[in-house]
């Protein structure tokens, strides 16, 4: 059912839902960019929706919510560990359709890989409802419509801001009774059908050209251009991959935590073991290893698409301008090369 | 829920100093696990690290540990009677199962031969289990020479055991790398019915692999088992995945033809 709310009865409706949500949104802080006068845009608790930007992409992934870039997972005390009990209030979260389909690909790896669920990952999960905001086509990092995610059935509410209100569409159930008085309205959610950006994702058709690809001229020139600072995989709204970490409180070796902090596939020593055995050495090869995995070795082990959703982010962070779908570019040049040489 | 990475308090049984760097602990716990596969152990404090069991028996597992990182460093100031953490057990062992009745092929190197001896062990306990085991052990020098009193015994019990040390000569060991036996291994006499079982570091297998399909060895009757960093071992961290595959869930132990195809 869909229903138009007028501004008052909004406010009203979000302090009523904020009773027994938390509610979550990409919110503008000034002034805390990287450079002088800069802003940033990430996700964060709101208090009202003046705070929600509804413009702007947010320059870090709607994933944090629910996988924090760190987080307690146990406490020890001597030789105790307890887990750590994580929330209980259940969660409302805006998001665009790039960032709910990212979520697929969160699940898919922390709840469904190996057969293992993690359970840091699934409580938080099973807390969180989306509410669909409107994407105005995003800016010229985005690729959503090549990646197939721009359109998502994935959530409990859609809105659309008007000058007078909002519009709601509601598929919960149990938000349904919310709008119990509302005044129905004509609302569907419309998608984005056309980035300025258009990504062309490599033909990889076998092992041997996959193999040949890794050997491939083309990672050497991100030797020189990529700096290794993982703000790329920080950025993104798919990245999974953590550390564990144990640290210990103050001056008393006997309690601390064990935290879950993010990892970045491009930062030097991802993959050195304690004896000092260590894979993907220079930059050029953890960007190989980074873009495969976005756009081969994923869907090459789950068969259910790319695991990159285009929302651009990892181009507009990165400090050294390396652009994911120049990147792609650079990727199927050298794949057709491969394909000619090898007769393919 | 299950929390798959809540480790358990274990008591620390018996320390064995095999060389200078590498102890065997000897654990109490009732985790079974097949052979080759490996535990997450972990100290309060310090962190967790993937190590591969060593040894089994009943109410026991045995690590053998090289000491070369900051959970390791730790690890070698407990003693018996200090407790250390356990959770696991993780991945995919040896194929023991299709040992039973071949003519079975033994390459380890250095640490390497610790995730492959409570497999040898077992044939040891159990004669006849396979047809023969032809055994190659080697280490860098005399004093990393690890599990003495297994090397005897299985040099008693074994068809063929040529034990190596890299650049010494020693009696009772051959001088060389590991990789120069594979052409005098009894390959004629083991017909199409064997197996080879190869563990080491990653430069050691890569040529041993070579060197075994060189001498007529099929690729398909070849298992490799990989080192990896790890952080969770359930396909979470992404440390260890290669290309489409986790080493923590699908590995250590690999098919030849499988992990010959991995670039990291």
């Amino acid at each position: 059912m869909s229903y138009k709310l007028s501004t008052q009865e909004t406010t009203q409706l979000f302090a009523k839902l904020m009773e027994k949500y938390d509610v979550y949104a990409p919110k503008r802080f000034k002034n805390e960019g990287p450079y002088s006068d800069t802003d940033i845009i990430k996700y964060a608790k709101i208090a009202s929706l003046d705070e929600v930007e509804w413009n702007e992409k947010s320059d870090y992934p709607m994933k944090e919510v629910l996988s924090p870039i760190q987080q307690a997972i146990f406490y020890f005390t001597e030789d105790e560990f307890r887990a750590s009990k994580g929330k209980t209030r259940p969660m409302l979260i805006f998001a665009r359709p790039c960032d709910i389909n990212a979520m697929k690909v969160q699940a898919r790896i922390y709840a469904g890989n190996g057969g293992f669920v993690d359970m840091y990952y699934a409580r938080m999960a099973e807390l969180a409802k989306y509410i669909l905001m409107p994407c105005n086509g995003g800016d010229d990092t985005c690729f959503c419509v090549s990646m197939g995610t721009n359109t998502t059935d994935n959530y409990a509410v859609a809105v659309k801001p008007t000058e007078d209100g909002m519009l709601f569409e509601v598929k919960d159930e149990d938000l349904a009774a919310y709008f119990a008085d509302a005044a129905a309205a004509e609302f569907a959610p419309e998608f984005v059908t056309e980035n300025e950006l258009e990504a062309h994702i490599p033909d990889i058709p076998d092992r041997e050209v996959l193999n040949k690809l890794k050997e491939h001229e083309v990672w050497k020139q991100f030797n020189g251009r990529c700096i290794s600072c993982g703000a790329c995989t920080i950025a993104c709204s798919t990245c999974t991959c953590f550390t564990t970490r144990d640290v210990i409180y103050g001056d008393n070796p006997e309690v601390g935590e064990r935290r879950r902090v993010a990892a970045s596939c491009q930062i030097a020593d991802f993959a050195k073991v304690a004896g000092g055995g260590d894979y993907r050495t220079t930059a050029g090869d953890r960007m190989r290893y980074k873009m495969l995995h976005k756009f081969h070795d994923y869907d090459a082990r789950f068969h259910e698409g790319h695991m990159c959703v285009g929302c651009g982010r990892c181009t507009s962070r990165c400090p050294e301008f390396i652009s994911v779908t120049v990147t792609l570019d650079k990727m199927n040049a050298a794949v057709e090369e491969i394909k000619k040489e090898l007769g393919k | 829920m299950t929390n798959y990475v809540q480790p358990t308090a274990c008591e620390i049984l018996n320390v064995k100093q095999e060389t200078d760097i590498e102890w065997t602990f000897r654990i109490a716990t009732d985790i079974k696990p097949n052979h080759g596969q490996f535990l997450e152990l972990s100290i309060p404090q310090i962190g967790e690290c993937p190590i591969s069991v060593s040894e089994q028996g009943d109410g026991w597992l045995e690590f053998t540990i090289r000491n070369v990182g900051k959970v390791t460093d730790v690890i070698f100031q407990k003693r018996a009677g200090d407790h250390l953490f356990l959770r696991g057990p993780y991945g995919r062992g040896w194929p023991v199962d299709q040992l039973k009745d071949k003519h079975v092929f033994v390459i380890a190197g250095g640490t390497g031969v610790s995730p492959v001896r409570s497999t040898l062990n077992f044939c040891y306990k159990n004669p006849g289990y396979v047809k023969s085991m032809n055994l190659v052990c080697g280490f860098k020098n005399s004093e990393s020479v690890l599990f003495e009193n297994d090397l005897a015994n299985w040099k008693e019990a074994f068809d063929n055991t040529w034990y190596c040390l890299d650049n010494e000569e020693k009696e009772g060991f051959h001088k060389g790398f590991v990789t120069g036996i594979v052409k005098d291994l009894p390959l004629k006499e083991a017909g199409d019915d064997y197996a080879v079982l190869v563990v080491g570091p990653p430069g050691m297998m890569k040529f041993t692999g070579l060197e075994l399909i060189k001498n007529g060895f099929d690729e398909n009757k070849i298992w490799m088992s990989f080192e990896r960093k790890m952080s969770c071992a359930i396909g979470k961290c992404g440390h260890c995945r290669i290309d489409e595959v986790y080493v923590c869930l699908e590995g250590p132990v690999f098919p030849y033809t499988v992990a010959r195809e991995l670039v990291d």
